[in-house]
């Protein structure tokens, strides 16, 4: 256990190796470790941001999925309704029409039926005529007897 | 072991205590000896650490880390935790000094765990018997007093530095007379200035004393049953025993080395801490 210059030695080594590592071996590393540390922070940040993100979106997406679930009902209701009065509609439009055409076929059925009296009862006339004629020949001017020949066939 | 002269296990433990000494002027005494294993061997670990942690720190990238990167910054970040710890301020050269003192007293200890006699064969199978005969190898720079010694002197004009940056000359002077015992009054001051002086005095030589001795002592201590452990092995009875001895006080000696390190390093901040203290 003997002092001796050595330690002088161990001195300046010591010295030269805290200088080395002060200048050119702690400042790069540390550096290295802080940036990564930092950038290890803010992907932590950022994937947390996304995921705060992801949820809102998911929240405002089952909004916006309810909202046009609710629009889409309702469309689909004022369809109907509109559809229901389109039936209505068409239905009093057409038994309308048939109403009126039936009316109109009446009418007319009447009036033929009226006419073909009316003829049936001038040819009635004509032919009792005719038939009178045949029975007392000359003696009936259809002319004088005009008036009578005229009651006689509105009486048939 | 076989080569050894007949003196036996004192001898032999004698011989492997004696360092590989250049003497520059013998007749001014032992101080002008200087050992050259202690300082080749140190140098040459410092050495390595330094290439080792500069060539990463080097091609340092803040990406995803190489495994030596890793490694590196492994040891880093202990060192600086524990410095952020202790000593709280600016740590740009608090941290670099604790992580050297750190690393390169790890080192040297972990010399330990190289055979006792490793250099001596080497130095008996290249350069013949004669030659081993006379010659010294000790591989544990921290087993020799000069090393810690100049450690734990580098370490407290340091923390003198420190303490004299932190409060300025006159400052760290007046604390050197008034603390660590207060008085209000002129002539009470007066009269603690010769204890509180004393006291100081006292304290800041006790630490560098108090490291290098600790650091000599465990490592001295630890090559010294190393060498018992390997007088074992000389017979063929001692053998089997020398190498399970061998082997549990190597394991052992791995806790010793890293916690020796670590007290060195640790005691380093405090004592930087504490003298930026202000009393």
């Amino acid at each position: 256990m003997e002092i001796n210059m050595t330690f002088l030695g161990q001195m300046i080594s010591f010295a030269i190796l805290v200088w080395f590592t002060t200048k050119f071996i702690w400042p790069q590393l540390n550096g290295a470790i802080e940036e990564r540390q930092k950038k290890v922070a803010e992907g932590l940040a950022a994937a947390e941001r996304a995921r705060a993100e992801l949820k809102d979106a998911d929240a405002k997406v089952a909004v916006e999925i309810k909202q046009a679930r609710l629009q889409a009902t309702e469309i689909i209701d004022k369809a109907q309704q509109q559809a229901n009065q389109l039936l209505e509609k068409a239905r009093a439009e057409a038994t309308g029409e048939i109403n009126r055409l039936k009316a109109q076929a009446q009418d007319e059925i009447a009036s033929m039926a009226q006419r073909a009296r009316e003829q049936l009862r001038e040819q009635v006339g004509a032919l009792a005529v005719r038939g009178a004629e045949k029975i007392v020949q000359r003696e009936i001017d259809p002319a004088a007897h005009r008036a009578l020949l005229d009651q006689l066939a509105a009486e048939i | 072991m076989a080569s050894e002269p007949q003196g036996g296990l004192t001898e032999y433990i004698q011989h492997h205590l004696g360092h590989l000494t250049v003497n520059f002027s013998t007749d001014h005494g032992a101080f002008w000896n200087l050992r050259i294993d202690s300082l080749v061997v140190s140098f040459v670990l410092g050495a390595a650490f330094c290439l080792w942690f500069w060539l990463y720190a080097r091609k340092a990238t803040s990406g995803v880390p190489s495994k030596g990167q890793a490694l590196v910054e492994l040891a880093i970040e202990f060192v600086d935790t524990q410095v952020k710890d202790t000593f709280h301020g600016d740590r740009r050269t608090v941290t670099p000094l604790a992580l050297s003192i750190f690393m390169w007293v790890f080192f040297m200890n972990a010399m330990d765990l190289l055979p006792v006699d490793l250099a001596g064969w080497l130095v008996h199978t290249f350069a013949g018997a004669e030659v081993a005969e006379h010659t010294h190898f000790r591989a544990v720079p921290t087993a020799d007093i000069n090393t810690t010694v100049g450690l734990s002197l580098a370490v407290i004009l340091i923390v003198i530095g420190h303490g004299i940056k932190a409060k300025g000359g006159f400052g760290y002077g007046k604390e050197m007379l008034t603390a660590p015992f207060h008085a209000e009054s002129l002539w009470a001051k007066a009269i603690l200035l010769i204890p509180n002086l004393l006291l100081n005095v006292v304290e800041t030589l006790s630490k560098p004393v108090s490291l290098a001795m600790r650091l000599f002592g465990n490592m001295y201590g630890g090559e010294l049953v190393f060498m018992l452990i390997a007088g074992l092995m000389v017979s063929w009875i001692g053998f089997v025993p020398g190498v399970v001895f061998n082997t549990a006080w190597a394991i052992f000696h791995i806790l010793i080395i890293a916690l020796q390190a670590f007290i060195f390093m640790m005691l380093t901040i405090v004592y930087i801490a504490t003298a930026r203290e202000h009393h």
